[in-house]
Formats: structure tokens, C-alpha cells, sequence
């Protein structure tokens, strides 16, 4: 049913939609919307069986959904930045033990400086933990993908998170296709848990494992998550049977056929980037889009394939290894090998900073003529950068940093 | 009920006469029916307290049930030693996640039992004192807090003994530890520091608070089945002697146990619903120092010369315990007009 609601409400409905039987929520921005509905929806009795858990702390959160997972139940959570940092210990076990817990992560750098706006920081901290991470670029896709995630976590036993940039998504009111229970019920098994805490059948979990096997139950996850990367499209077909619409799948294509440069990006930012293309198409230039839907497990094959006809590629990404540089562009380096295509990579939209679409229009066409550095921090402003660059090195307590540059920002402004 | 009313000894010592009690009352661990939850071949060391604890207080939890326990076990000496897998000694549904969050993995399964409908299956986590009341202190408070339908047992030994005897928030005064060691101007750990988890618990009003030590494994387990009779938030704190971070003889262990309470240092109580509702009596009173003398981790109070000065705080802190928790009563004695210890008991009776 068609719904102008906002995303987090759009997502709770979703979840809801999956029955699950155990939520747990500790608040954080931009994720809180998504779990006061769902509360709402279990103390009301809307969704039942379900109990919903005020967990103390997001480690507790995460330890809750181990438990309730292992015991059989359907366990969701959300968090956000700080709050995932918060139970990453949590994060790494929940794959580690192959539970497939569900969660959505309101995307939102993670401090100091503290910040409660968009990037994927927070996502890309856990990237190497075991779970699956899957990209919403619409709060449509965002709904979709909660219901294929519940689908893939279950059937392969692996906790899936499914990525939603925050603000930008989860308080954004839109137009979205609010499934029919019937519908999900046809897509959605009942949970048949691949290992259980049953008194009539005692397993023991989560014992020690030494050198003698853990390699083994490492590589395991390993091959879960390539078994994955056959069950995504899979299921990303059987949805749009059922659904009537595409939605997941491990990666998305926007003009590529023959494109000379190819922009590559995950989350909501590929509909500015799809908008810029299109002004850009119109004025000749051969550009298309690539999307990454599925980070973990990330797709190789589907990404060569997707830009062995490129001249270039440009990764826009909203997050970085500091000392190193673009994350999503080291993975897609990985999947392209020794092709001879030039690559560049794009930091940008860092902190909830706006990516606008006049930056990626002038970026683009300097990107067409390989004018652009391998490494860019979009819209940077380095007359700031390098005043306090040589206030750190005169001073002999320079203070702290974030506060001089937003100091100096203020004045700077106040000046002009 | 305060305490268990049971006043049948046995000659020269404390044990309960078994076959003297109804067929209920009879311990756990005598029925041949006992489930055996945590089994043979685990690693415990010789003497070790936990492995005794843990055994007993999970069979009575059993016994209560039906059979029907889930246990979630923090990261520790008793998830170490029952399960260098593929070997498990345990005989229930068990799982271990990690070292500060037995509580709520404990929490998850009884929110997943009663979305399910399966409220007659139970859970108990269990943790050591670390993962009690240091690293898992702030799950076990929210799940005290909620009122999670889940029994938390602590196995208490008073330090970190799995990574090497470090001291932990439930470390005793003076007590040498790796990270206390026996050196300076106040050897050991310091007084004045360390938490008192068992009222910390009871701060929370939860249903059942209890305390236990393993000289008493038949108060363990009519604990454990009182426990049992509760819904919501229930904590069970069980001092166990470690051999190896105390530095005693393991076949100590129970003496050590029935000396800490005897001194009024560990003072075993019940509690419901924040209000003490009776403490298990001293019946021979000893001197802290009985207690502190066979331990190594307390040697240097003893040498070279007796640290009088430091005893005599033990001594104060076991003197503050028998008068909060109202120790004494008509029928203890004091040991020092008796030796051996138990031998006035048996010409009272």
C-alpha cells in the first residue's frame, strides 16, 4: 500500500512486517524513530508475539539479540555510530556464533569530533566482522531490503545489517509501497534456527576453539558469505515475483553501457550522483553509475564485470581509512585487479557535510579529463586546514584542533 | 523463612543428615536422578570451587525446573574448563557469548522463551566475580533493573584467577593479587575499594538475592530451588575458594569456604525484594585470622611478624558484617573456648 510516511516509520512497518519476536533498542540518533515505532507496535499489541527490550546499552542491545537469536527467536535491533562502536565486541560474536540477527544501522560518523549526521563510518568500522552489510539508496529500498535481509540471514545463518544513510533516509518523508503481510508471509519462512538452546536437544555454543581448528570455523564465514554472494541476486528475484519490484541484488547500474567513466558509490547519495549523470549524458560527456548494494559479502566478479568497459572509475564514499585513504575504493581496486583502468577515489559528505550536485557537475567533467587528483576530499577547505596545520606547528599547546577550525570558520564567516 | 531451619548434624561435623530429611529436602545431589548438568572431563583444577559450585547450584536449578534450563555462561575459568570442544561437560542447553554480557544473552533467551510461549523453560547465567561485578556489571544491573525473568549466579573467588590472579572489583582488603602484589608500604589490595555486589543487587529490589559458599552445598541448593520459585530478576552470589589465585591446599577448599563464613568475612543471607529476610547463623565463631592463615595471598599479614594492625581491620570488617546481618544468635559459639571446632556442637545437641 502506497504510504507518504517517513523512512525510519516505513522501516518499522517493514520489520514489523517480518514478525519478528524479540527487539531490543538502546536510543541513539538518527536511529531512535525506527524502534519508537516498533515499540509502539508491540505494547499496542499491533505486533505479537514480540517483547521489545529497553536494553540498558547498544552492547547490551547486541547481547540480548545473541541470546533471543540462539534461543530461537526472531531478534532485531538498530543502532548508529557511537552505539555500534558500543557493541562491537557483540557485533564481531553475533556472526562469530552464525546467528542471523537483523539490524538496521542509521549510518552517522562516529566522533571525536562528535557528530549525530550521515556518513558511513560507522559501517565501514565493522566491515570486517563477519556480518552481511547491505546499502539502502531509497527509504524504498530500505523497506525492501529489511524483508530480503530477514530472508538471507535466516537461511544461511548469518546477521545481516542493513545500512540506511542517517537523516537523509530515516527522517525523510516519501512516497513508499508498504508491503502486504500476505505478501511478506509468502516471501518470508517461518524461522527455522540452523543451531538452538532446546532443553530436549542440549547443544553447547560458543565453546573455545583453538589453533587446531579456528582457521577452519574462520573460513566458514568466509564461505557463508560467498554462499551469499549466489543467494542475494537470488532472492532479489524471488522478492520481485512476489513484490512486483526489483530491489537488493548485489549491485545496481545506472547508464554503464559504454560509459567511459563510471561512478561508483553506495547509499543515498547515488541519486544526486544519477541526477548529475543525467545533465552530464545530455551534454555529451560518456558517464554512467555504478551502485553497491552489497558491501559484505563484497561482490568482485559483479563488480569487474560491471566496469570492464570503463575508461576510469570514480568512487565517491562517505568514509576512510585515515592513512591510507577511500575503503570502498581499495575493494573496488581489489575487484578490478591489473585492468587498465585509472582510478579515483572521493571523499566526501563526511559528517552529514552536504554533497551537492554543482560540486559533483564541475568534479565530474575535471574526472572525464583525468584532471583530478587519485585522492580527493570533495569541497575541503584547505585555507583552514592549513592555518591550523601552522598553528599546530608554531604553537607549543596548540589546544584542541576541532575547536580552533570551527572557531576559525566562525570568524572567517564573521570576516566575510 | 530466614534460613534453612534444619538442625540435624551429624557427629564431628556440620553435614546434614540426608536420610534424616524428607524425600524433598534431600540434597540434589544424592538422588540418582541428579541430571549431572556439568559432567566429567572438564579442566577444573583439583579443589576448585566453581567446578563444586556450579555442579551443584545447576542441578538444583535443574531439579526445580524439570529439566527445563538454558544457561548462558560469561567468558571465564567455568566456560574455559567445561568446554575445550569438541568436549563439553555440559549436559543442558549452554551458551557462551562473551565476558560482560552473560546477563543479557540471559535476558535474550527469556524474552525468546516468552515470545514462544515457553515460560516453563528457565534461564540461569553465571559469570565469575570479573564478569559479575566488573565487566558485566553494567548488563547484569539492567537486567536486575527490568526484572528479566533470569536466575544470575556469580561464582565469587575474588579475582581474575583465568588470566592470572588479577585483582577484581570483588577483591578483598589486603588480599595479594598480581596486580595487588605483596609489596609496599600496604601490601596487597587496598581497604577501602571493592564493591558489594550481593547489596548492590538488592538496591534494585529484585525478587531474590542470596548468598551461598560451597562448605554448605545443601544451603546452595535450597537456594537455588528458592530461587527457582521466583519470577523476574534473581542473583546468586557463591563464594568459591580458588586453590590456585588463594594459594591454599585443595583439599582446603571447603574448610576455607565454612572459615569465611565462620568469621563473619562472607556473611551468607537471603534477601527478597531489598530487605534481608534472615542470615545463616554463625555456629562456631573464629577469629579472621583462622581464615587468613592458611591462604598465601594473605601470607605477608603473618610474616615475618603478624601485621596485627591490618588483621585487626579484617577483623573489623567480619565484627561490621556479623552485626549488619545479625550473625550470632544464642547457639553460636565462640571458637576460641573450643577446639576442635565442632566438638561443642555435638555435646549440645
Amino acid at each position: 500500500m502506497l504510504q507518504q510516511i517517513e523512512g525510519s516509520l516505513a522501516v518499522a512497518k517493514a520489520t514489523a512486517l517480518c514478525r519478528p519476536e524479540v527487539i531490543c533498542a538502546y536510543p541513539i540518533s538518527p536511529q531512535t524513530h525506527i524502534v519508537e515505532n516498533l515499540s509502539v507496535m508491540v505494547k499496542g499489541g499491533e505486533l505479537s508475539p514480540c517483547e521489545f527490550v529497553n536494553v540498558e546499552s547498544e552492547f547490551a542491545a547486541m547481547s540480548v539479540a545473541i541470546g533471543a537469536s540462539a534461543a530461537g527467536a526472531r531478534s532485531y535491533t538498530a543502532t548508529a555510530s557511537q552505539g555500534l562502536l558500543f557493541m562491537i565486541e557483540a557485533v564481531y560474536n553475533a556472526a562469530g556464533l552464525g546467528l542471523p540477527i537483523v539490524m538496521t544501522l542509521a549510518n552517522r560518523a562516529i566522533g571525536a569530533p562528535i557528530n549525530i549526521w550521515n556518513d558511513h563510518t560507522d559501517s565501514m568500522a565493522v566491515r570486517d566482522s563477519g556480518w552481511i552489510q547491505l546499502y539502502a539508496e531509497t527509504n524504498q529500498d530500505a523497506v525492501d531490503l529489511h524483508i530480503q535481509a530477514f530472508r538471507l540471514a535466516e537461511e544461511i545463518s548469518l546477521p545481516v545489517m542493513v545500512n540506511m544513510d542517517g537523516f537523509i533516509l530515516t527522517h525523510a518523508v516519501e512516497r513508499i509501497d508498504i508491503p502486504e503481510q500476505e505478501q511478506v508471509d509468502r516471501f518470508l519462512p517461518h524461522f527455522e534456527p540452523k543451531q538452538i538452546l532446546d532443553p530436549s536437544d542440549p547443544v553447547s555454543i560458543g565453546s573455545m576453539v583453538g589453533p587446531e581448528a579456528f582457521s577452519e570455523v574462520r573460513y566458514l564465514a568466509h564461505a557463508k558469505q560467498l554462499l551469499a554472494l549466489e543467494r542475494i541476486p537470488e532472492i532479489a528475484s524471488e522478492f520481485e515475483s512476489i513484490f512486483a519490484r526489483y530491489a537488493g541484488g548485489l549491485v545496481s547500474k545506472y547508464h554503464l553501457e559504454g560509459a567511459e567513466t563510471v561512478i561508483v558509490a553506495m547509499g543515498s547519495i547515488l541519486g544526486t550522483i544519477k541526477d548529475t549523470v543525467d545533465e552530464l549524458r545530455e551534454s555529451g560527456i560518456s558517464i554512467g553509475v555504478l551502485g553497491i548494494t552489497t558491501f559484505r559479502p563484497f561482490p568482485l566478479d559483479a563488480v569487474r564485470t560491471a566496469l570492464s568497459g570503463a575508461e576510469r572509475v570514480v568512487v565517491i564514499e562517505k568514509a576512510f581509512s585515515v592513512g591510507l585513504g577511500g575503503i570502498l575504493s581499495a575493494n573496488i581496486t581489489a575487484s578490478l585487479g591489473s585492468a587498465s583502468i585509472k582510478r579515483y577515489s572521493v571523499v566526501a559528505g563526511l559528517g552529514g557535510r552536504s554533497i551537492l550536485r554543482s560540486s559533483l557537475v564541475d568534479f565530474f567533467k575535471l574526472a572525464n579529463e583525468d584532471e583530478i587528483d587519485e585522492l580527493t576530499f570533495l569541497d575541503l577547505n584547505h585555507d583552514v586546514i592549513e592555518r591550523e596545520m601552522h598553528r599546530m606547528q608554531t604553537s607549543v599547546r596548540p589546544g584542541p584542533a576541532a575547536e580552533h577550525i570551527v572557531h576559525d570558520l566562525g570568524h572567517g564567516a564573521k570576516a566575510n | 523463612m530466614g534460613y534453612q531451619p534444619v538442625k540435624f548434624y551429624q557427629t564431628g561435623s556440620f553435614v546434614v543428615g540426608n536420610r534424616l530429611l524428607e524425600a524433598r529436602d534431600r540434597t540434589v545431589q544424592a538422588d540418582m536422578k541428579r541430571t549431572n548438568s556439568l559432567t566429567l572431563g572438564h579442566r577444573a583444577c583439583q579443589g576448585c570451587g566453581e567446578a563444586l559450585g556450579a555442579r551443584y547450584a545447576i542441578d538444583a536449578a535443574m531439579r526445580a525446573t524439570e529439566g527445563k534450563v538454558i544457561a548462558a555462561n560469561a567468558t571465564g575459568c567455568l566456560e574455559v574448563f567445561t568446554t575445550p570442544f569438541p568436549e563439553t561437560s555440559w549436559q543442558i542447553p549452554w551458551i557462551h557469548s562473551l565476558f560482560g554480557n552473560a546477563a543479557a544473552v540471559g535476558t535474550g533467551i527469556a524474552a525468546a522463551m516468552k515470545a514462544k510461549g515457553r515460560e516453563d523453560i528457565r534461564v540461569v547465567a553465571q559469570a565469575g566475580d570479573g564478569g559479575t561485578v566488573d565487566i558485566g556489571f553494567g548488563v547484569l544491573s539492567g537486567m536486575f533493573e527490568r526484572n528479566d525473568d533470569v536466575l544470575f549466579i556469580c561464582y565469587d573467588n575474588e579475582a581474575y584467577m583465568n588470566t592470572g590472579v588479577q585483582r577484581s572489583g570483588a577483591t578483598p582488603p589486603a588480599a595479594k593479587t598480581s596486580t595487588t602484589e605483596a609489596v609496599g608500604t600496604h601490601p596487597g589490595a587496598d581497604f577501602g575499594k571493592g564493591k558489594n555486589l550481593p547489596l548492590i543487587a538488592m538496591a534494585h529490589e529484585i525478587p531474590y538475592v542470596a548468598t551461598a559458599t560451597v562448605a554448605e552445598l545443601h544451603d546452595l541448593e535450597y537456594k537455588v530451588e528458592k530461587a527457582m520459585s521466583f519470577r523476574g530478576a534473581r542473583y546468586l552470589h557463591v563464594l568459591v575458594p580458588c586453590p590456585l589465585g588463594w594459594g591454599s591446599a585443595p583439599s582446603d577448599t571447603i574448610r576455607l569456604s565454612r572459615l569465611a563464613k565462620e568469621s563473619g568475612l562472607f556473611p551468607v543471607f537471603e534477601a527478597e525484594h531489598g530487605e534481608v529476610t534472615g542470615s545463616s547463623k554463625i555456629r562456631s565463631q573464629v577469629p579472621v585470622e583462622e581464615y587468613l592463615r592458611p591462604q598465601r595471598r594473605y601470607q605477608h599479614l603473618f610474616r615475618p611478624e603478624p601485621n596485627t594492625e591490618v588483621i585487626a581491620q579484617l577483623q573489623a570488617i567480619a565484627d561490621k558484617n556479623i552485626r549488619r546481618f545479625d550473625l550470632l544468635d544464642a547457639q553460636s559459639t565462640n571458637a576460641s573456648e573450643i577446639t576442635p571446632a565442632g566438638q561443642e556442637t555435638l555435646q549440645t545437641r
